[in-house]
């Protein structure tokens, strides 16, 4: 890659990088945006559908014009595409057959009749069909003027009903039972959201192919829902990621062309939906991660802390030192669970080592009394107030001792007045 | 002579298609299968590159490899991503896919793939490709001689295993209180996909190989509740679509797995209506049945 590339790519003086780039944007943006919807209605996979199901259009079409013209085309997809969804949606209405069923079959059937047509075609020797088959694997680098105008009408068709029927797309999206309740016509705007997927898929595959066309669907979306719970936000991030794949795509088949821009700006796209499914903050998957070995973390330590002092009740001795045996006796834990959790405890400082064993420090024998009173103090609380029997409390307390904030455990004591013994008689502890 | 060697190919995809799709439909996995069929494109050009010659044996091991990783994907991006099911579909096998076509774009000078034939195959040519013995002695065309191979493994695992397949598509709970593995015959099952989608996609193409897994079980699901019937009856219009497709084909001069997936589509059609009617007629003798004791 070399600065003079970069700058030639960018400037879009060159005509045909032109209609690429903006083909490429306006497809991925559209796209982007109309996936946002089917994705939040858990219908992904509508777009993989529509993007098989509209060959048999297309051959029917160029069969009864005899011409290539993309509106005639396109209007000859856009009806088979619907049509599939119509059929899938009766399908499903009434038989036993599932959704999951419903869509393969009608994506495999249609897909099926499209090749048996398309190879009708070819072998029938009408030279104006060499082509045709760019709608299987998609042409974005060989986008010409009138293509672009194509995508261009049908992009700004499609923005303008999203942004029209914005509230009654969000709302049959989120909650239907609402919609109707408040008189939104849930069916006739099902109906018009099907219809604008049908149409950004359509003018799509011609970009990137029949396979991919679902990719530019649902990734975005994909991506853009692990960012935030915002609708609106949501649309924006996956435009945004759209617009950037679509110019990845487009740059990276100028750069090589030998490389196709379709299949590069789904790469682009997935590399950006696993990236946001790994790092995002709160929802990716390794926050997830780091926020449970939290948890466990703290488990363990609290657990063992608990388990220093209980060993101490026994002479009223909490802070004399313990073996590794003694500490087990009195709570099970994993050897590796075990070492971790006592080298955690003695860097935080609630424990020291000396030849082998272990003591309670100060700050190590509050913080195991806190827990123990916790624990007490529930068991309490559940014999007292939810009247449960004694011997079935321990669980129970066991888990929200380490949850229970300072706050409630205020409450918790003023409520059962700062009680002696917990219901088996052990004393509870304060400081 | 040809001919009979295409039609019992399309059957023989048919039949393994048949018996796996039945256990796909009932588990709600028919879309994961239409990712496998399409993530093994990766799997299947890194098999081509690195053989000159392509090794039928480690095409297919490869592919169930490829299989269960889409399987493992689609999984780990559901749960522990909690992504939907649909879109964790969705994003792994077009991305898988991409990948996939960038590489035959890229070795295409160097191997013998090209993206046609793996989208939609030829299955005319299968009689022109026989294996050959260094003997020189010819065994037959190879995309039968695999096809036959792999549905023997698939009639061997699933008679052996049918306790286990039955037990956990029907009752997963049950099967893990008996101390079955849900996910391992889930994985199973999909590395069964991918073997079958790989033996098939030279002959049927990648996305005709979903036809062949979806369709004609469907058909059979809406006349039975019975798995061996719908099994049973699942085969059998699977063969009726190879048969009746490889002559619709032939009239039209059209693409025979095109014409194999259009007969299986119009076969589901028909088992739809007589399915339809067939309620209704119930629904009325019900009807009547219930006024005549009425009026007694």
């Amino acid at each position: 890659m070399n600065l003079e590339t970069l700058i030639e790519f960018f400037s879009l003086q060159n005509p045909n990088v032109r209609y690429v780039v903006l083909g490429s944007v306006l497809l991925s943006v559209s796209s982007a945006i109309v996936g946002c919807f089917t994705f939040l209605k858990k219908k992904a996979l509508l777009g993989d559908v529509v993007s098989h199901a509209v060959l048999p259009g297309i051959c029917i079409s160029f069969m009864v014009s005899g011409t290539k013209d993309p509106f005639l085309l396109i209007i000859g997809a856009f009806l088979s595409g619907w049509l599939s969804i119509i059929i899938l949606d009766y399908i499903v209405a009434n038989s036993k057959i599932k959704e999951d069923t419903a869509t393969g079959l009608s994506l495999s059937v249609f897909f099926g009749v499209g090749i048996l047509l398309l190879t009708v075609i070819q072998h029938s020797g009408n030279a104006a069909q060499s082509g045709l088959d760019s709608f299987l694997f998609g042409k974005a680098a060989a986008l010409v003027g009138k293509d672009l105008l194509a995508f261009s009408i049908i992009a700004s068709i499609i923005l303008i009903v999203v942004y029209l029927f914005y509230k009654e797309f969000e709302l049959v999206c989120f909650d239907q039972e609402y919609a109707r309740s408040i008189g939104v016509p849930v069916k006739r705007i099902e109906l018009l959201l099907t219809s604008i997927t049908v149409l950004a898929v359509v003018t799509g595959i011609q970009a990137v192919g029949v396979v991919l066309m679902s990719a530019m669907l649902i990734t975005p979306a994909a991506a853009g829902k692990f960012w935030t719970n915002k609708l609106s936000v949501m649309l924006l991030l996956a435009s945004l990621f759209g617009a950037f794949s679509g110019i990845a795509g487009a740059y990276i088949s100028y750069t090589a062309p030998s490389m196709p821009t379709g299949p590069w700006i789904v790469v682009v796209l997935s590399f950006i939906a696993i990236l946001s499914f790994f790092f995002a903050p709160e929802k990716g998957i390794l926050i997830k991660l780091f926020k449970q070995r939290k948890i466990r973390l703290q488990l363990l330590e609290e657990n063992l802390l608990k388990s220093f002092y209980k060993i101490g009740e026994i002479n009223a001795d909490f802070t004399a030192a313990r073996s590794n045996e003694e500490l087990i006796e009195i709570r099970r834990f994993s050897t590796a669970q075990f070492k971790e959790g006592l080298s955690r405890l003695s860097n935080q400082g609630f424990i020291k080592k000396t030849n082998g064993t272990w003591s309670l420090t100060n700050d190590g024998l509050q913080k195991g009394m806190r827990v123990v009173k916790l624990h007490r103090l529930w068991e309490l609380y559940l014999t007292k107030y939810l009247r449960i029997a004694p011997d079935h409390v321990h669980e129970d307390a066991d888990t929200i001792e380490h949850v229970i904030t300072p706050e409630i455990e205020e409450r918790l004591e003023k409520l059962l007045e700062y009680p002696e013994a917990d219901p088996h008689s052990s004393n509870i502890p304060y400081n | 002579m040809d001919s009979l060697i295409i039609i019992s190919t399309g059957s023989l995809v048919a039949i393994c298609g048949s018996i796996l799709g039945c256990f796909l439909i009932l588990r709600k996995m028919a879309m994961v299968s239409d990712a496998i069929s399409h993530a093994v494109l990766p799997g299947i050009v890194i098999a081509f590159m690195l053989g000159s010659d392509l090794d039928s044996v480690w095409m297919l091991v490869g592919a169930g490899l490829v299989g269960v990783l889409t399987t493992f994907l689609i999984e780990f991006f559901h749960q522990k991503g909690k992504l939907q099911t649909d879109a964790a579909i969705g994003v792994t096998f077009t991305w898988l896919f991409a990948i996939g076509v960038i590489l035959v774009t890229y070795y295409a000078g160097d191997a013998h793939i090209d993206q046609d034939c793996v989208l939609y195959g030829e299955i005319a040519y299968t009689p022109i490709n026989p294996i050959i013995l260094k003997n020189g002695t010819v065994l037959g065309p190879k995309a039968l001689i695999v096809l036959g191979a792999v549905l023997l493994i698939i009639v061997l695992i699933v008679s052996l295993f049918y306790k286990e397949f039955f037990l956990t598509t029907f009752d997963p709970s049950f099967a893990l209180a008996t101390g079955l593995s849900a996910s391992l015959w889930h994985y199973v099952l999909m590395s069964l996909v991918s073997v079958t989608t790989v033996a098939s996609f030279e002959s049927v193409g990648a996305i005709l190989v979903v036809a062949f897994l979806i369709v004609p079980p469907a058909s059979a699901y809406l006349l039975t509740t019975r798995l061996s019937h719908m099994i049973l009856l699942s085969c059998c219009f699977g063969v009726l679509s190879a048969i009746f497709g490889y002559y619709l084909a032939y009239a039209i001069d059209g693409s025979i797995a095109g014409a194999m997936a259009t007969v299986a589509g119009v076969i589901f059609g028909v088992v739809f209506a007589i399915a339809k009617y067939l309620e209704k007629r119930r629904a009325i003798s019900n009807l009547e049945q219930m006024t005549l004791e009425t009026s007694k």
